[in-house]
C-alpha cells in the first residue's frame, strides 16, 4: 500500500520537509526543446520526479531573447523580461534546461538591476502587458539544481543501476559558464559540478582539453564551415581522451552534437561520438526505462549506453 | 421576380467563386518548393492522394478528425472556452438556420409534412437559432473590441464578417417583429384566409389578435370586452389557429414587436416590413455571393485543411500535394489570432513594432503575396524581417484551430523571400540555426546567397575605411547609439594585452585570421578607443563570434568584449537598414 504523501512528509525531519516544499520551479523549456529535443523535456521530468523536484509549466513563457541579441537589445531584453515577470507573478524561481536560455535570462536579470533608458523602455513595455519585474526571483539551470538543491547524496540514493567502465566527456556549455560574474554557474576555469553529476551515476568523466569550448551551434546557419569545424575538433578531442559518449545539458549543444554531427558523419563517414543528454544518462542509472527517457529519439544511436549499466546484460535485451 | 433574379445571380457568383477559389489551390504557388510543379500534376496528385487516403486505413483518422475537430471543434475548446462557445453558437445556429429556414423549400418541407414557419416547434426553433447566432456575434464583438485579447488584430475582413452576419440576423429579427405588429400583413391574411363580411366579426377577430398576437391596429384598442374576445377566439380557431402558434414562442421577434409597439402604426404605413424583407434578403444574397472571396470561405477550406493535415507528413507526402495544401491553408486561416497569442517571438513585435512578426499578420500578407501582388522594398524588408524573426518553436502549428502546418509554410516562404536579393541581417543571428539544420533541403548556391548578401550589408563601408590609402575619419567619435549600456564604456580600460584575441576559438580557426575576420577582438577594442566606430562595427569578426565569452571572461581589465560585440552588431544592423532605406525607397521587387 502506498503511504500518503502527507504522512511521509510528517515522518521526515523538519529541514527535509522544508527542502521538499522549496524544490518547486517554473520550468522554462525555451523554443528548441518542445519542437526538436523533446527527449530532453521527457527525461528531465522523469529524473526530477524521482529527485523530488516539482515543476510548474507556464504556457505564457516566450522566447528567452537569445537569438535577438545580435539584432536588437530592446527586443532581447524585453523578451527575457516578460519571462522573468511571469515567473515573479507566479512566485516561482525559474529552472532553465537550455544553457543559452539560462545565460540570456541571467544577462537580462543583470541588466535589469541597472537603470537606464533601455531599462525604462523595457519596464514600460512590461507595463503595457500588465506585467512588472522587480528582481525577486532566481534563475537556475537544471544541472545547478540537481547539484545544489537536490544534492549528490540524494541522487546517489536513487541510483539503482550504476554504470561500470563507462567513459563520458562532459560538455559544459559556454552560456552557463561565462560570463561567470553574471551566470554564477560554476568555476569558469575549472568547473566540477557536471563531472560530479556524471560520476554519481558510476560513469567516469574523462579529462579533455576542449571541455569548456564552444560546440559551434551559435554560428550554425551563419558560418557553417566555422561551426562544423569547431564541432569536429571537439569531437576528435573527446575521442582522443577515450570517451565513449559526450554528455550535454543544452538543446543547442545537443542538436549540434546529434543532428549536425549526423549530417557531418553522412558526409565524411567518420565514426560518431554520440551525445547523450544528462537526464537520459542519469535516468537510465535510476532504472527509468529507455522509452520514457526518449533514448531512441536522438538521431545518432545511443542505445549502446545500456550495455554499460551494471545489470546491463538483461537490460540491453 | 426580382427575388428570383437576385437569388440566381448570387448563386451563380457563389458557384463561380467557389470554383475559382478551388482552382487557385492548384494554380497558385507559395515559396521555393512549389515552383517546379505544374497545375496539372497537382490536380492529378490531389485526386490520387484523396482516393488513396479514402481507401486506406487513414480513413479512420479522417473520420475521427472530422468529428472532433471539424464538427465539435475541440481544438478551439482546448484553447479557450469562450471562443469555442462563440464559434459554436454562430456555426451551429447559422447552419441550422440555413437548413431549416433558408432552405425550407428543399429541406424542411419535404422532411416534415406539417412544416410551417409560424407553427411550433419551427417558429420557436427559428428564433432560438437566430438568437444563438446573435449571442455569438455579441461575444465576437466583446472579444475583439472590449476584452482586447493580446495581439488579436482586427482587419477589414473581420469587420465585414461580423457586419454581414449581424445585418442578416438583426434584419431577420426586426422583420419578424415588424410583421407581428403590422396591420397591413394582418389584413392581407384575413382577406386570404378568413373572408369575413360582418362588421362585428371583423372587429372581434381584430381585437383578439391585438390582444393576443401583438398586432397593432388603427381601429381597435385594449381593453376589450369579454364577449368580443370570445367571439374573436371562435373566429381565430376557425380560420387562423391551424397556422399560428402563440407569438411569444418567437421570442426575439415578439420582444421586438413589444418594443416597437408605440411606433408600429407609423412603421407599417411606410412599409417597414417590405424594406426589412429586402434588407434581409439582399444581405443574405451578398453574403452568399461574396462568401468564396471573404473570410467565410473558411467554412469550406478549414475542414479540408484539418483533414489534409491529419493524414499528411512532411517527407512522405507528395510534394505536389504539399504545394496545393499550402495554398488552401491560406484560405483556411480565419485570422483568429491564436498563433499570435502563443507566438514565442511576440515580444519582438512589442519592441520593434513590425506587425509581420506576428504569425496571423504574416498569413494575411501571404494571401496578397500569392495573389500576385507586387511588393515595395519597404514592405519586402518588413515581411522578410517578420518571417525570419521566428524561433521555429512550432507553437503556432500546434495551436492553430484550422490545423494549418505553419512550420512548413514559414520555412518555404522564408526561403523564397531571402532569395530575392534584399539583404536580411537576421540571417546572421541564431535565428538561422533552424535553416542550418535544414540545409540539406536547400541547394548549396541558394543556401549561401542570403548569407553573402547580409554579410555585405552589415559590413557597410568596412572595406573602404580599411583601405590604407583612405584617410582615417574621426567624424563618428560620439558614440551616441553605443551608449545605451554601461558595458560599452569598458573598452576604455583596454591596455592592449591581446588576451582576448589569444583565447578566441574563432581566431584560432584561421591560419591568417585577420584576412578572414577583418579585425581581431583586441583591434576592435583599439578602434573603439580611437572612436573609429564605423571601422569597429564592420568586420566579419563580429558575425563569426560564437559568443562563448572566453575573451570577456579572461580579460584582465574586465572589458566586456562579447557584450560590446553585441552592441556593435546591433549598430551595424541599424546602419544597414538605414542604407537600404535611403538607396531604394520605392524600388519594386519582383
Amino acid at each position: 500500500m502506498k503511504v500518503p504523501l502527507i504522512w511521509r512528509q510528517l515522518k521526515k525531519p523538519v529541514n527535509e520537509v522544508i527542502e521538499d516544499i522549496i524544490m518547486k520551479y517554473a520550468l522554462f523549456l525555451g523554443c528548441n526543446i518542445p519542437s526538436r529535443v523533446e527527449q530532453y523535456d521527457f527525461s528531465a521530468r522523469a529524473v526530477l520526479k524521482q529527485a523530488g523536484v516539482q515543476l510548474v509549466d507556464n504556457r505564457d513563457f516566450n522566447c528567452c531573447g537569445y537569438p535577438m541579441r545580435n539584432v536588437d537589445q530592446k527586443a532581447f531584453l524585453f523578451s527575457s523580461a516578460v519571462n522573468l515577470a511571469l515567473a515573479e507573478k507566479a512566485g516561482l524561481d525559474i529552472m532553465a534546461l537550455c544553457k543559452c536560455c539560462f545565460g540570456t535570462l541571467k544577462e537580462a536579470e543583470h541588466l535589469l538591476k541597472q537603470e537606464g533608458t533601455l531599462q525604462k523602455e523595457v519596464h514600460g513595455l512590461l507595463a503595457q502587458r500588465g506585467l512588472k519585474y522587480t528582481g525577486n526571483i532566481q534563475i537556475k539551470h537544471f544541472l545547478w539544481i540537481l547539484y545544489h538543491d537536490v544534492g549528490l547524496e540524494t541522487l546517489k540514493s536513487k541510483i539503482t543501476m550504476p554504470y561500470k567502465d563507462f567513459k563520458i566527456a562532459t560538455h559544459y556549455g559556454c552560456h552557463a559558464l561565462r560570463p561567470s560574474k553574471i551566470t554564477q554557474f560554476d568555476d569558469p576555469v575549472a568547473p566540477t559540478i557536471f563531472d560530479k553529476l556524471v560520476e554519481v551515476t558510476g560513469a567516469k568523466s574523462v579529462d579533455w582539453t576542449r571541455k569548456l569550448e564552444c560546440c559551434g551551434a551559435p554560428v550554425l546557419g551563419v558560418n557553417d564551415d566555422l561551426s562544423m569545424s569547431l564541432t569536429k575538433k571537439k569531437l576528435a578531442d573527446g575521442k582522443k581522451a577515450g570517451a565513449e559518449y559526450l554528455c550535454s545539458a543544452c538543446p543547442y549543444c545537443h542538436l549540434q552534437f546529434d543532428t549536425v554531427q549526423n549530417m557531418m558523419v553522412s558526409q565524411n563517414g567518420n565514426d560518431p561520438l554520440a551525445s547523450i543528454l544528462y537526464p537520459q544518462l542519469l535516468g537510465l542509472s535510476m532504472g527509468i526505462d529507455a522509452r520514457t527517457l526518449g533514448i531512441g529519439m536522438n538521431q545518432l544511436d545511443i542505445s549502446g549506453v545500456t550495455s554499460f549499466l551494471e545489470s546491463g546484460e538483461e537490460n540491453a535485451e | 421576380m426580382i427575388f428570383n433574379l437576385l437569388l440566381y445571380i448570387s448563386l451563380a457568383v457563389f458557384t463561380f467563386g467557389l470554383i475559382y477559389k478551388i482552382s487557385t489551390w492548384f494554380s497558385r504557388r507559395i515559396g521555393i518548393s512549389a515552383k517546379q510543379i505544374p497545375t496539372s500534376e497537382r490536380v492529378s496528385a490531389a485526386v490520387k492522394g484523396v482516393l488513396g487516403t479514402i481507401f486506406s486505413g487513414k480513413i479512420l483518422t479522417l473520420i475521427k478528425v472530422f468529428i472532433l475537430d471539424v464538427v465539435l471543434q475541440i481544438r478551439i475548446l482546448k484553447e479557450d472556452f469562450l471562443r469555442w462557445l462563440m464559434h459554436m453558437l454562430i456555426y451551429a445556429g447559422f447552419m441550422l438556420l440555413l437548413l431549416m429556414h433558408a432552405l425550407d423549400n428543399f429541406i424542411s418541407e419535404p422532411l416534415f409534412t406539417d412544416y410551417y414557419s409560424t407553427i411550433n416547434p419551427f417558429m420557436f426553433l427559428r428564433d432560438l437559432f437566430g438568437f444563438m447566432v446573435i449571442i455569438g456575434i455579441g461575444i465576437a464583438i466583446y472579444r475583439r473590441f472590449i476584452l482586447k485579447v493580446p495581439r488579436l488584430k482586427t482587419s477589414a475582413m473581420d469587420h465585414y464578417a461580423i457586419i454581414i452576419l449581424a445585418v442578416i440576423m438583426l434584419s431577420g429579427v426586426l422583420l419578424e417583429g415588424a410583421k407581428i405588429t403590422s396591420y397591413t400583413e394582418y389584413q392581407i391574411m384575413v382577406e386570404d384566409y378568413a373572408d369575413l363580411e360582418d362588421e362585428d366579426e371583423i372587429t372581434a377577430l381584430e381585437s383578439y389578435w391585438v390582444q393576443n398576437f401583438g398586432t397593432v391596429s388603427p381601429n381597435v384598442q385594449a381593453p376589450f370586452s369579454e364577449d368580443v374576445l370570445s367571439m374573436g377566439k371562435d373566429l381565430h380557431e376557425a380560420s387562423c389557429m391551424d397556422c399560428h402558434s402563440a407569438p411569444q414562442w418567437a421570442f426575439t421577434g415578439y420582444a421586438t414587436a413589444k418594443i416597437i409597439k408605440p411606433v408600429a402604426l407609423a412603421l407599417d404605413r411606410v412599409g417597414t416590413s417590405t424594406i426589412l424583407w429586402y434588407i434581409h434578403f439582399l444581405a443574405c444574397f451578398i453574403g452568399l455571393a461574396y462568401l468564396p472571396f471573404s473570410k467565410m470561405f473558411h467554412i469550406f477550406a478549414t475542414p479540408v485543411s484539418l483533414l489534409a493535415n491529419a493524414v499528411m507528413e512532411k517527407d512522405k507526402s507528395e510534394p505536389a500535394n504539399i504545394a496545393t495544401r499550402q495554398v488552401l491553408e491560406l484560405d483556411a486561416c480565419t485570422h483568429c489570432g491564436t498563433c499570435s497569442l502563443r507566438c514565442s517571438a511576440s515580444p519582438a513585435f512589442d519592441a520593434l513594432g513590425n506587425e509581420y512578426i506576428l504569425p496571423s499578420e504574416k498569413m494575411t500578407f501571404l494571401k496578397t503575396l500569392v495573389a500576385g501582388k507586387k511588393l515595395s522594398t519597404r514592405k519586402l524588408s518588413a515581411i522578410q524581417e517578420g518571417v525570419y524573426l521566428c524561433t521555429n518553436c512550432d507553437r503556432c502549428t500546434v495551436v492553430c484551430p484550422s490545423g494549418i502546418n505553419l512550420r512548413e509554410l514559414w520555412f518555404n516562404v522564408r526561403e523564397d523571400l531571402v532569395q530575392r536579393g534584399f539583404p536580411e541581417p537576421l540571417v546572421l543571428s541564431p535565428f538561422s540555426f533552424y535553416r542550418g539544420l535544414n540545409r540539406e533541403n536547400i541547394s548549396a548556391e541558394d543556401y549561401a546567397r542570403p548569407l553573402t548578401d547580409a554579410n555585405r550589408a552589415v559590413a557597410g563601408k568596412f572595406e573602404q575605411v580599411m583601405d590604407p590609402s583612405t584617410p582615417i575619419s574621426f567624424k563618428d567619435r560620439e558614440i551616441v547609439e553605443l551608449n545605451q549600456l554601461p558595458s560599452t564604456r569598458t573598452f576604455s580600460y583596454c591596455f592592449g594585452c591581446q588576451t582576448c584575441t589569444t583565447v578566441c576559438p574563432v581566431v584560432a580557426e584561421y591560419e591568417n585570421p585577420q584576412e578572414t575576420l577583418g579585425l581581431l577582438p583586441h583591434q576592435i577594442m583599439n578602434c573603439l578607443g580611437l572612436g573609429l566606430v564605423e571601422m569597429a562595427s564592420g568586420p566579419r569578426m563580429l558575425w563569426d563570434c560564437v559568443t562563448c565569452y572566453q575573451c570577456q571572461e579572461h580579460c584582465p581589465q574586465n572589458v566586456e568584449i562579447t557584450d560590446i560585440f553585441f552592441q556593435l552588431k546591433n549598430l551595424a544592423v541599424k546602419n544597414a537598414g538605414k542604407v537600404a532605406d535611403e538607396s531604394s525607397p520605392d524600388l519594386e521587387a519582383a
